[in-house]
């Protein structure tokens, strides 16, 4: 049978405040086990939360990021359950009038723009980390993390393929890093995804039974985890079995989801009202102000850099994936001029040798002006193209400028006609069998005296004059 | 109103209390009389009182997002029954 997939995603992210929700303990990542705690966050008797205002801003500027109505009067809840790395026996969170509700993110899967609604986005605290010890009857428990504010963000079940769902959380994460409210950082574990899937018959209005996946940790593994849900609830459907409602986790090394038994049989929460936190009210003044911290968000930035610099969307896209990208592109556009040759060294040359040792845009060695100053070298023709790659090397590794480079070893283009011509004469000498074939019709030796004679010129030949040149001097 | 056995069963495993035959009687009677009791506030028309969360008039009680001191590993785990590590040492969690 034909199914219709039906997905809605959790991403819980954590927000890069200098301190927890609510207590002064610094949200510092690998640090000693427990020497980031104080009272409050484990959970002693008689000890009060006290709400960190910069979380409070920072979900607020993620709810208007993602076009959500901003409740004015929001409260918090207290969600009931036990488990080691939970000191107090309950996690405060929000139930009824969470921050922000009913927004949207854009994506655009195969060239068609669609939103992905945003139910709600609500603040919550973070639980302590367990390590499971391989021998022994023993778990161990760190609350370093415990206390640490994250962002519950809560999308509708509005996608309906795995690539979706990939898109979603991409333009997502790169909607939090513009905004600067986390790192979204998915290795740390600052950017974490529970899914929720169903199938139903194609054109069918009732929705099927479904499963949450848990803590996925890449892009990648999101998407794969789902494509096997979903071929797994079709087989069950198809051999007349029904889905059962419940949490599976994925294993990345095998490719396949398995039932996690439940730690507590019926979720039962018992959500109640925090009596220890006060209502937080929002101010239309206040929302205003923080609208105005927003910059120029990914959608618009890509939108922009199309219009105004004429570059193809795919380039536009890569290129806006991270805000620093961005600047980086423009700064060197701004000096060179020639966009669309920019935007190939930022995706070609620079993103591999970043890449390849594992540095981000905002520490490449490699400053935007100097990128520009060889990408006009190349314009005035002083080097060639195919140069220019050793020379761009040569700056990401010594750090020094093209023109340096050029200099010291001695890469200028060379455009001297006589210069050219000596070493095509050379050449054509020292293969006279091909140049016999080539003047009886085979034409497609040419490609093999270009190659010649930029070997023999060492690559500092100018390709267009070698091109001329040679036509003119092989059917003389 | 009533409450069933069962339900002072559910409650009492989510709260991980063990109970005995006997208190699960006395506490499914009490509980029942409690219910009934706070039922009476049923009888008031609250549909034009907003709900409240918060018994005292007051809201964005907020800190400013500075670090402060914090426990040192010793003193942290001072009172846990069992430690190993610099860590928490608890029952195996994951079977």
């Amino acid at each position: 049978m034909k199914y219709e997939t039906v997905i809605g995603l959790e991403v819980h992210a954590q927000l890069q405040t200098n301190t927890k929700i609510f207590c002064g303990c610094e949200t510092k990542f690998g640090e000693e086990p427990n020497t980031r705690t104080c009272p409050v966050c484990i959970g002693m008797p008689g000890v009060l939360p006290v709400m960190n205002r910069r979380a409070v801003e920072y979900s607020v500027k993620t709810g208007l990021a993602t076009h959500c109505t901003i409740n004015p009067s929001s409260r918090f809840a207290r969600k009931n359950y036990f488990y080691p790395d939970l000191p107090k026996g309950y996690q405060i969170s929000q139930y009824e009038l969470p921050l922000c509700e009913n927004g949207n993110v854009e994506i655009v899967v195969d060239g068609k723009l669609k939103r992905i609604g945003i139910t709600r986005i609500h603040l919550e605290e973070d639980a302590g980390k367990n390590l499971h010890q391989a021998a022994g009857n023993a778990s161990l428990v760190d609350l370093n993390r415990a206390g640490t504010p994250l962002m519950e963000i809560v999308s509708e079940p509005d996608i309906t393929s795995p690539e979706e769902a990939s898109e979603y959380l991409k333009n997502l994460r790169s909607i939090l890093r513009y905004i600067e409210v986390s790192d979204a950082d998915m290795e740390k574990g600052n950017f974490r995804c529970d899914a929720n899937v169903s199938i139903r018959p194609a054109g069918s209005k009732e929705l099927g039974t479904r499963t949450e996946i848990k803590n996925v940790n890449s892009f990648k593994f999101v998407q794969k985890a789902l494509e096997y849900e979903i071929k797994r609830q079709a087989k069950l459907l198809d051999g007349g079995e029904r889905v059962v409602q419940e949490t599976r986790l994925f294993d990345s090394e095998k490719g396949v989801t398995s039932s996690m038994r439940s730690k507590e049989e019926a979720h039962d929460y018992r959500y109640f009202p925090e009596p220890d936190l006060v209502p937080v009210m929002i101010a239309q003044g206040e929302i205003e102000d923080i609208r105005k911290t927003i910059p120029e968000l990914p959608d618009a930035k890509r939108a922009r850099f199309v219009k105004e610099y004429a570059i193809p969307e795919y380039d536009a896209d890569m290129l806006t994936q991270s805000k620093a990208l961005a600047a980086y592109f423009e700064a060197t556009v701004k000096k060179s001029g020639n966009p669309k040759v920019v935007s190939n060294w930022i995706m070609g040359e620079l993103t591999r040798l970043l890449n390849a040792a594992g540095v981000e845009i905002e520490a490449c060695p490699v400053a935007p002006e100097r990128l520009a100053g060889m990408i006009t070298m190349i314009d005035e023709g002083v080097i060639s193209t195919k140069i220019a790659k050793t020379v761009f090397e040569e700056m990401y590794t010594t750090g020094k400028d093209a023109g340096t480079i050029v200099k010291e070893k001695g890469l200028v283009q060379v455009s001297d006609t006589g210069a050219i011509e000596a070493i095509i004469d050379e050449v054509i000498q020292a293969n006279p069998g091909q140049t016999t074939e080539y003047r009886a019709g085979k034409e497609k030796l040419f490609g093999f005296f270009v190659g010649q004679v930029m070997k023999a010129s060492k690559g500092k030949a100018n390709p267009d004059m070698v091109n001329q040149l040679l036509k003119k001097k092989l059917s003389g | 109103m009533k409450i069933s056995k069962q339900e002072v069963e559910h409650v009492a495993k989510l709260a991980r209390l063990e109970l005995s035959e006997q208190e699960m009687t006395l506490y499914t009677g009490q509980l029942s009389d409690i219910l009934t009791y706070i039922e009476k506030l049923n009888e008031l028309d609250t549909s034009k009182v907003e709900a409240t969360s918060h018994v005292l008039d007051i809201k964005n009680v907020m800190r400013d997002d500075v670090p402060a001191a914090c426990l040192t590993q010793e003193q942290a785990l001072a009172n846990a029954p069992d430690k190993d590590a610099g860590h928490y040492r608890v029952p195996k969690i994951i079977e």
